[in-house]
């Protein structure tokens, strides 16, 4: 399987009125041909800052990306005219948002904005393009098509619209697709549903996905490998399976052991991680994480880890402690 | 006073809503936000009531308010029935009751600082008249639910999320309720905020003999904080029983595509997890489906379904489903 993105040292910045804030900082991840990645994390961590980078999206004068790069089949999407940028997005690289209405256009036809994409980056007729927009939404499985295509975003419910939303990023045969929370806004059968649509999807037409979520449960069942951020960085990565069952930061531990499971017993108390998310504008020398983190020595006060591998299998670290975290697990494990 | 009698009883609970036909027309119709809802909760319980956008969950806590009046049925709290008083009557009695909102942000007043916040419901019902004696109040409320007296000066915009609520249930607390309905209070937080609210809450319930109302979607915190739990579906209440029966040993079939639908978040089990994806979409409550209301998706339907509406009755001691086939 080849590489089909390569993010190197990405660094976007957001200039607030509390002063410089570093959404992404210096942060690496790839994504192969086909395969399904995640970016984890909580809210104001910088995964969804990382996607808009990717897109050049990200809103100037305020947002800006000052370092890095971001290689797509080979070729920096930093250093591409805006023109030559405009001929990836939607073609090449297809995004999915979290809330479908406010993404689609309220008084075009689902018909018309589906068709548009295709009659710009295809280059095909009017009538090959309403065509294909039909089979498009029969394959997100919208019944009825025909009738579908005259109506408006209003006229559909929360699911339809995000099936719409899939449906529009197929459109071009992208070879990747870009999902930021796509089904965090839905319920939780109609949740199963478009999930279950897009690993199908994603297998069926060889489409490499990003996911975007905070939700672990998600990624578990449909993500290949899994990236954890926390406050602009990664703190540590693995395969899904590997990162599971043997997490080695402790910020994936403490999300890991934070939300009560339906698959375990009952506990009789819950084990949050304590502390609040830091301010990206006072973020000190030392770990981000140490404030909040059970497992903090001396040294993380003043010294940044950086990602190291553990064991094999690409897994990796940003903790000094990661090699002991197993021991030190076990031993928290008894104590409670 | 009567110790074993509930502390609040709803009994066949019905709230329609008139819809269309106004100024820019539309067909006049009635939506039937909750269709015969009963149940009751006990002094220092906890119900979860669970079910998905639109199932009626938090009309039937706003109805339980009085904050929308019920179209039909009786909302009993300390042997009282509130859907007989007035304004002036029910004024005293919303004071034992009180709501947590799931976003913290849109129910504080943006002006006010977390001090005022606090102190406006102590003002407001003449609980605490001298203002040194409410700052005083306002400091002992911060500190239960672990924010610090500084706090006080603060305004919303300057606190995080998790911080938010807190300050939202210290307002709940101030007035001492017997009942707090909470509608997703944890929904619109991070993960690692949630645990920590949840955790609070029930130290809340302990310290203050607290009765909990919880409304939510998320099947899993609901197993955590609940000792019963209602499942509601297009406005009915589909299943009712304890925490333990419901999650062990479901009887309705929507129950069980819940359950199902919930993400575990471990790889392996999850490749060998059997999914019950529910085909469609929760009908509208304009037009709600003859029969049993969850036929249209139901995954075990019988032609019987169409045709009759089941009765929430008692299948196992203390647990009651409305499905014929259960």
């Amino acid at each position: 399987m080849g590489v089909l993105l390569e993010v190197e040292n990405l660094t976007t910045e957001f200039v607030t009125r509390g002063g410089v804030v570093r959404a992404a900082d210096g942060v690496s991840w790839d994504v192969g041909e086909g395969e399904t990645v995640a970016l984890v994390g909580e809210s104001g961590c910088g995964k969804s800052v990382s996607a808009l980078s990717i897109m050049r999206l990200v809103a100037p004068p305020a947002g800006r990306i000052v370092g890095g790069r971001v290689l797509f089949k080979g070729r920096d999407l930093l250093a591409l005219s805006d023109e030559a940028m405009r001929q990836i997005r939607g073609r090449e690289i297809a995004m999915i948002f979290q809330e479908p209405m406010t993404s689609l256009n309220p008084v075009l036809s689902i018909g018309r904005q589906l068709t548009e994409g295709l009659e710009i980056h295809l280059g095909i007729t009017p009538r090959e393009a309403r065509q294909r927009a039909g089979e498009l939404l029969a394959m997100v499985g919208i019944p009825d098509s025909e009738r579908r295509l005259g109506q408006y975003p209003h006229q559909f419910s929360g699911g339809m619209r995000q099936r719409m939303m899939i449906a529009m990023a197929l459109a071009c045969n992208p070879s990747l697709i870009l999902a930021d929370e796509p089904t965090t806004a839905l319920d939780v059968t109609i949740q199963a549903q478009i999930l279950e649509l897009m690993k199908d999807l994603s297998r069926r037409l060889a489409v490499a996905m990003l996911i975007i979520t905070h939700n672990l449960g998600v990624v578990a069942r449909y993500a290949d490998r899994v990236n954890v951020m926390y406050a602009g960085r990664i703190v540590e990565r693995g395969t899904a399976r590997e990162l599971y069952a043997n997490p080695r930061h402790p910020y994936t531990l403490g999300l890991l052991r934070s939300v009560p499971r339906l698959d375990e017993p009952r506990r009789a108390r819950l084990d949050p991680i304590e502390g609040q998310p830091p301010d990206l504008t006072r973020l000190g020398a030392g770990c981000a994480f140490a404030p909040r983190c059970a497992f903090q020595v001396a040294r993380c006060a003043v010294e940044r880890p950086r990602l190291v591998p553990i064991g094999g299998g690409g897994h990796v670290s940003a903790c000094w402690e990661a090699a002991n975290l197993d021991r030190a697990v076990a031993r928290s494990g008894a104590a409670t | 006073m009567n110790h074993d009698a509930p502390l609040l009883e709803v009994r066949n609970l019905v709230k329609h809503f008139h819809v269309g036909g106004g100024l820019f027309g539309g067909r006049a119709g009635v939506v039937r936000a909750v269709d015969d809802v009963s149940f009751s909760i006990r002094r220092g319980e906890t119900l979860g009531l669970v079910g998905e956008s639109g199932c009626g969950k938090t009309t039937t806590g706003r109805c339980i308010l009085q904050l929308e009046r019920p179209t039909r049925g009786q909302i009993v709290f300390e042997g009282r029935d509130l859907t007989t008083l007035g304004e002036d009557e029910l004024r005293p009695v919303r004071r034992k009751m009180q709501v947590i909102f799931q976003d913290p942000y849109s129910s504080l007043n943006p002006r006010m600082t977390v001090g005022q916040i606090i102190a406006e419901p102590l003002a407001v019902h003449g609980i605490v008249p001298d203002p040194a004696q409410r700052a005083a109040r306002v400091r002992e409320l911060l500190g239960h639910v672990g924010l610090l007296p500084q706090h006080a000066r603060r305004y919303p915009h300057q606190l995080s999320g998790g911080q938010r609520q807190r300050v939202g249930i210290a307002r709940a607390l101030a007035v001492e309720p017997a009942l707090i309905i909470c509608d997703e209070p944890v929904s619109a937080l991070d993960v690692s905020i949630q645990a920590q609210i949840i955790n609070l809450l029930e130290d809340l319930q302990a310290q203050f003999g607290l009765t909990y109302l919880f409304v939510a979607h998320d099947l899993s915190v609901v197993r955590h904080i609940s000792d019963r739990v209602a499942v509601m579906y297009l406005g009915k209440i589909v299943e009712i029983t304890d925490r333990k029966s419901l999650y062990d040993a479901p009887l309705h079939p929507y129950t069980k595509a819940l359950l199902s639908a919930v993400p575990i978040p471990d790889p392996a089990l999850e490749a060998q997890r059997e999914r019950v994806v529910l085909g469609g979409e929760v009908p509208s409550a304009l037009n709600p489906p003859s029969g049993c209301v969850f036929h249209p998706r139901c995954p075990i339907a019988v032609d019987r379904c169409r045709g009759e509406v089941p009765e929430l009755r008692e299948i196992r001691p203390g647990h009651r489903a409305a499905c014929i086939l259960a």
